[in-house]
């Protein structure tokens, strides 16, 4: 019976082949190690984030007047509304830690290099969309630093010569921010900025298993097939995989629920503590930080005090926030070395990975601090150090000296 | 390693620790939302001394009754003073804002989450540290909030206190004795109808009754997190072991 209609829906859709193609014939590298997990834990917060923020927005109202009191009936007179809540608000920061890590492996391993660029390209789209979603998302619940956050971040467009003034108007829909501003981050958090994100990471899995997943030892699997076609070191994603992202997400929940039901706050890092009053266009809170996951990038913009030429501290300091994302996009093309995995680079390459993801961390958490004297000086030589192991990546990559990659993968 | 990674942590914390004071030091407070019979104490506080003043408008009566374990009529009778309110309702202020503007030079914030806006320790050492200054409009500052423009209106319950810091650190303390070289201390001619030690206790009533407010459901919350957490301990087990029974083939 079963049969016959699986037969029948195949003869009309391809639902066998879809499954062959991306689990039960999709074979990937026998040796994924825990950095492998991000991804498919980075699918189960999208998920989370649809199924929270759709119950959400059912007692939700998007309204200057009404928009924060709706939230706080939601944490009381919604039954589980608190839940809801917290799994929504706590998914937003975990979204990013699982894409940090995510991002990170692929610096690890050389997972961008050929063929494998337009994935990497994919997938920092899909890191752009979620951070015009978070801040979109962050607005709604119209406190203080919903508000005021709201205001610095837009406020930058007003640095760009000539059109700034007009265009952060076109942003804000008002002279200031205002309910209108309040319904359209609605309009695209909950409607344009999902379908984009869908869509984008349907092309970046698609684009993925096209040419098959790296590796830690970031060799291609498929130049070692069996007789049978199939990659020596390759084995079926699903079942070998699907169990084993099971054990993963066992223990990423134990963390996420840790912080759900026992921390939501995070210590103000998650949700901060200016944003459970409500917002109020006339009393600019003492300290204005974004939420930590875009700290990085606050303080670059912050780290430029000084002008330069005919560009101001403001411009050039939008400047180089727009240029450390964009950065990322072209790594791909950076990065010269013959191999691919940081096991078989060098030495230069193994301290700038690590200096690198060091700064990062302390560039996000001066992002949250109040910009002092002695912060900004490090922020400032953190951004130096951010931008050199990029622009000096094509150099260090291309000189050292690395070690023989191994023809089989080493488990 | 492992060393620099506490330190690490540790100098984290101590930042966290900081930046939320401004300057006076607070006194530590632990609020229990367990401790239904200082919740009763502090909500009746809260509805005899502040309501008049303050809305806790994200709050329903219903919910505080129930929370508290306070029947409904008694409720009504005794802690719900606006004669038109239902038990159902939100516990709304009748004072107008611009009335209130012009009162008080700002309007009173509404109070539901205070707490989470401020600091549990905050609010806490803010409700014992008014003091007599008569360059102030109601005679009275505050040491976590200079300059406040609210009255103290539980000098009733705490007297009036006396600053005899003059601008000294009041964490001083003397070297021989041990004891605060000065403080706060509350004048012998003006004693509320508490001693200090029961005006600390009915400030850590309210306090804890405001993190109630602030937060209904916590203790729902962690008592349901228990038992996610052990549920999640037992799918670890589970799915480990089956992803160790079909990974058995793969050498």
């Amino acid at each position: 019976m079963m049969n016959s209609l699986l037969n029948w829906v195949n003869q009309r859709l391809p639902v066998v082949r879809a499954w062959e193609d991306h689990l039960a014939k999709y074979y990937a590298p026998k040796n994924f190690n825990v950095w492998y997990f991000f991804g498919s834990l980075a699918l189960l917060v999208l998920v989370n984030q649809l199924l929270t923020g759709i119950w959400l927005t059912m007692s939700y109202v998007p309204d200057a007047e009404k928009a924060f009191a709706s939230v706080e009936y939601i944490m009381r007179d919604v039954e589980y509304g608190w839940l809801i809540r917290y799994m929504h608000s706590t998914g937003a920061s975990f979204f990013f830690i699982v894409v940090y890590c995510h991002m990170f492996r692929g610096l690890l391993y050389g997972s961008y290099k050929t063929p494998r660029e337009l994935i990497w390209i994919f997938g920092m789209a899909i890191y752009l969309a979620l951070m015009a979603e978070a801040f979109m998302g962050y607005m709604l619940p119209w406190g203080q630093m919903s508000y005021w956050g709201a205001q610095v971040i837009i406020s930058l467009f007003g640095a760009i010569p000539w059109i700034g003034a007009d265009l952060q108007q076109w942003i804000r829909g008002d002279f200031l921010i205002s309910g209108i501003t309040l319904n359209r981050f609605f309009a695209l958090h909950v409607v344009a900025l999902p379908i984009v994100i869908l869509g984008l990471v349907v092309l970046h899995i698609l684009a993925l298993h096209e040419v098959g997943s790296n590796n830690p030892d970031g060799i291609e699997i498929k130049k070692n097939k069996g007789p049978d076609g199939i990659p020596l070191d390759g084995i079926p994603f699903h079942p070998y995989y699907t169990v084993k992202d099971l054990v993963g997400v066992a223990v990423f929940l134990f963390v996420f629920c840790g912080v759900i039901f026992f921390m939501p706050e995070m210590g103000g890092y998650f949700l901060e503590h200016a944003n459970f009053e409500q917002a109020d266009a006339l009393k600019t809170p003492e300290h204005i930080a974004p939420v930590w996951y875009f700290g990085a990038f606050y303080s670059i913009l912050r780290a430029i005090t000084f002008d330069i030429g005919p560009i101001d501290s403001k411009l050039g300091g939008f400047i180089a926030m727009g240029a450390a994302i964009a950065i990322l996009f072209v790594l791909p093309w950076l990065d010269r070395s013959k191999v691919k995995s940081i096991r078989y680079k060098g030495i230069i390459s193994k301290i700038a990975i690590v200096v690198f993801a060091v700064v990062f961390v302390l560039l996000t958490w001066l992002g949250t601090q109040p910009a002092t004297v002695t912060y900004t000086r490090i922020a400032q030589a953190c951004t130096v150090l951010y931008f050199a192991f990029f622009l000096l990546m094509p150099f260090y990559t291309r000189m050292e000296k690395t070690k023989p990659v191994p023809e089989r993968v080493t488990g | 390693m492992k060393k620099t990674i506490l330190t690490l942590l540790l100098s984290f914390y101590s930042v966290l620790a900081f930046s939320a004071g401004g300057g006076y030091p607070l006194d530590r407070i632990e609020t229990d939302p367990s401790d239904k019979p200082s919740l009763q104490r502090g909500a009746a506080l809260y509805q005899n001394f502040c309501s008049g003043c303050h809305s806790t408008e994200f709050q329903r009566y219903e919910r505080v009754a129930n929370d508290l374990g306070i029947p409904h009529d008694l409720m009504m009778e005794n802690l719900v003073f606006n004669k038109d309110a239902k038990i159902g309702d939100l516990m709304t202020n009748a004072m107008a804002r611009e009335d209130a503007k012009a009162w008080f030079g700002a309007a009173p914030p509404d109070l539901t989450m205070v707490t989470r806006v401020r600091g549990d320790a905050w609010v806490y050492t803010y409700l014992k540290t008014f003091y007599e200054d008569p360059k102030r409009p109601w005679g009275v500052n505050n040491k976590v909030f200079p300059d406040v423009g609210m009255p103290h209106v539980l000098a009733e319950l705490q007297g009036v206190q006396l600053d005899s810091c003059n601008g000294e650190d009041p964490t001083k303390r003397d070297p021989l004795t041990g004891e605060k070289v000065c403080g706060l201390m509350v004048d012998p001619e003006r004693k509320g109808s508490m001693t200090p030690a029961q005006y600390d206790q009915a400030m850590y009533d309210l306090v804890n009754f405001l993190a109630y407010s602030a937060e209904p459901m916590k203790a729902q919350r962690q008592q349901l997190g228990i038992y996610v957490m052990l549920f999640l301990v037992l799918l670890f087990i589970f799915t480990f072991l089956l992803k160790r029974e079909y990974w058995k083939d793969v050498h």
